[in-house]
């Protein structure tokens, strides 16, 4: 079925009876050439271009939840390419070019939405690291521009400006950035590879690997033993439970991120606003309501829910620097898991174990990610090489002494 | 969360500063022949666990110790706190 305005249309003066199930539900067969285990959005995204892009046949995506449930629905929307490492940036990049064609490519709607992120500035070594973090993304193909106090209050006029402690002396703004319907990236990226004949099975644990004499053969899962060709682990926040059942240990820990919404407001933000000197962020949504967060909790969990100090920390954030917050109220919160990785950069790549591939350490930053991530661990798993832009997310650089920290926090995770 | 300081009783987690795996009380032996492999696994690889876990907590609010807390990653319900010196002593 093709979505178009001719569609809509029709079905209006039908009675919306033509609309169907946009993914199948198949049974999982017993061997495939190619298993992804994770059906959130990088894992679904590796589907739709080993199908589409690099024409891999018999693929099938493990889900042990249903389409949407983890981060990729879990998640505040943004997307935006202003990382100021090198290894980072080039990929960040192609995935925002990658974002603008996303709707034409999947003929599906994911209201993305090029409104801007602004990153505020508060002190003149701030905007130093600002000013070289805005040459990067220049030089990597971006676009940044830097606003002074006079170009921030015409961007956003309702800001704090004579905050003490952290007054607003400029911005850097990327206008290119912004926000996507997540669930709508899910589900847009499963009906373009359950097209291309992928098999998503919602529902479905992988629950062990079947690995003989350092190869992969197959995985184990809640549904029965499913045979392999490869396997392409995309989890997430789950990362170090599902290797640890092929015996590996990851750099990385899970911690738990929080999001806010409040009630539905008459459209007052220009676009995404970012105060990380206070640890908080805020953009609306377009029904209304701000979305908002901070910091992660900062311990190890699984929990999928945090606790009351940071969210008494993010509404301090909040009033500090939008003191207009404190008349909205709060309709929704909840927490999901972050693969935070030792330098907070992601890993794409093989593994020791031939026919097994990795891809995690995505911290809180994953969903902009999301598709160049797929097509990079398609293009890794279809050729066996790192694609162009991802080539320095390889699991080995912590031995190496390659990392690509962005903030310059060291083996921390909690700090990234 | 509260954690039950055995010096101070009950505190809230905020007081805290989270560090992270018990394991990294234990450096290893910077003259042995596998040093550079053993700092590596040392220093980024981690176990992770959903369940229980031991973890460094620092009560930079307080008094300044370090403790090493039990927790339950699924739940964040806290089993066991003790002082780590004292089982930095014990080892020793
Ligand atoms: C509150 C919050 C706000 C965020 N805000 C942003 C943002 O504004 N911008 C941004 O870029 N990023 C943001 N992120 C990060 C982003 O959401 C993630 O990095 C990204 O979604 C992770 O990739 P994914 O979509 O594949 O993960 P997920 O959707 O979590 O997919 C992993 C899937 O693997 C499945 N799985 C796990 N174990 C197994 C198993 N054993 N067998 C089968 N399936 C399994 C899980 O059920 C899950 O569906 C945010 C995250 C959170 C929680």
């Amino acid at each position: 079925m093709k979505y178009s305005g001719f569609k809509v249309i029709k079905e209006a003066l039908t009675g919306h009876k033509g609309w169907k199930p946009v993914w199948r539900k198949p049974e999982p067969k017993p061997a495939y050439d190619i298993v992804i285990i994770g059906g959130g959005g990088h894992g679904l995204a590796t589907a739709h271009y080993l199908a589409k892009k690099y024409k891999q046949k018999n693929i099938a995506v493990l889900e042990k939840g249903w389409i949407g449930g983890g981060n990729v629905g879990r998640n505040t929307t943004i997307v935006r390419s202003n990382y100021g490492l090198h290894g980072n940036e080039g990929f960040y990049e192609l995935s925002m070019q990658l974002w603008e064609r996303l709707e034409q490519d999947l003929n599906y709607n994911a209201m993305v939405s090029q409104r801007g992120v602004l990153n505020l500035i508060h002190s003149d070594p701030q905007r130093d690291a600002f000013v070289r973090r805005a040459n990067t993304m220049i030089m990597n193909g971006a676009d940044a521009v830097l606003l002074d106090a006079k170009g921030v209050r015409e961007h956003s006029p309702l800001l704090n400006f004579d905050n003490g402690r952290f007054p607003i002396t400029g911005g850097l703004l990327q206008p290119r950035g912004g926000t996507v319907r997540h669930d709508a990236v899910a589900w847009g990226y499963a009906r373009s590879a359950d097209s291309a004949g992928v098999d998503i099975i919602e529902n479905c644990e992988a629950t062990g690997f079947d690995i003989q004499a350092g190869t992969v053969m197959g995985v184990q899962t809640s549904r029965g033993p499913i045979k392999a060709g490869k396997v392409a682990v995309a989890v997430a926040g789950n990362s170090s439970r599902v290797m640890a059942m092929a015996g590996r240990r990851l750099p990385i820990e899970s911690h738990v991120l929080q999001a806010f919404v409040s009630e539905g407001l008459k459209p007052l933000l220009p676009g995404v606003i970012t105060f990380g000197a206070g640890h908080f962020y805020v953009s609306q949504s377009d029904k209304g309501g701000l979305v908002f967060g901070g910091d992660i909790d900062g311990y190890n969990s699984y929990a999928q829910r945090g606790n009351l100090p940071v969210v008494e920390d993010v509404c301090e954030g909040g009033m500090a620097i939008m003191p207009m917050i404190g008349k909205a109220r709060m309709l929704r919160m909840w927490g999901g898991i972050m693969d935070m990785s030792m330098d907070g950069s992601p890993i794409i790549d093989r593994t020791d174990i031939s026919g097994l591939y990795f891809n995690g350490g995505w911290c809180y930053g994953g969903f902009k990610a999301t598709p160049a991530s797929g097509l990079a661990f398609a293009h890794l798993l279809a050729t066996d090489t790192p694609h162009d832009t991802a080539t320095a997310f390889t699991l080995d650089r912590f031995e190496r002494g390659l990392m690509i920290d962005e903030k310059g926090q060291g083996a921390q995770p909690n700090l990234h | 969360m509260i954690i039950n300081h055995p010096l101070l009783g009950p505190r809230d987690a905020s007081e805290f500063v989270h560090m992270g795996d018990a394991s990294l009380m234990h450096r290893p032996d910077p003259k042995s022949e596998t040093a550079a492999d053993d700092f590596y696994r040392y220093q980024y690889l981690r176990d992770n666990p959903a369940g229980l876990y031991a973890e460094l907590w620092f009560h930079e609010q307080g008094d300044r110790s370090w403790l090493v807390v039990t927790r339950n990653t699924l739940t964040h319900e806290i089993i066991d706190v003790q002082l780590a010196r004292h089982i930095a002593r014990q080892k020793s």
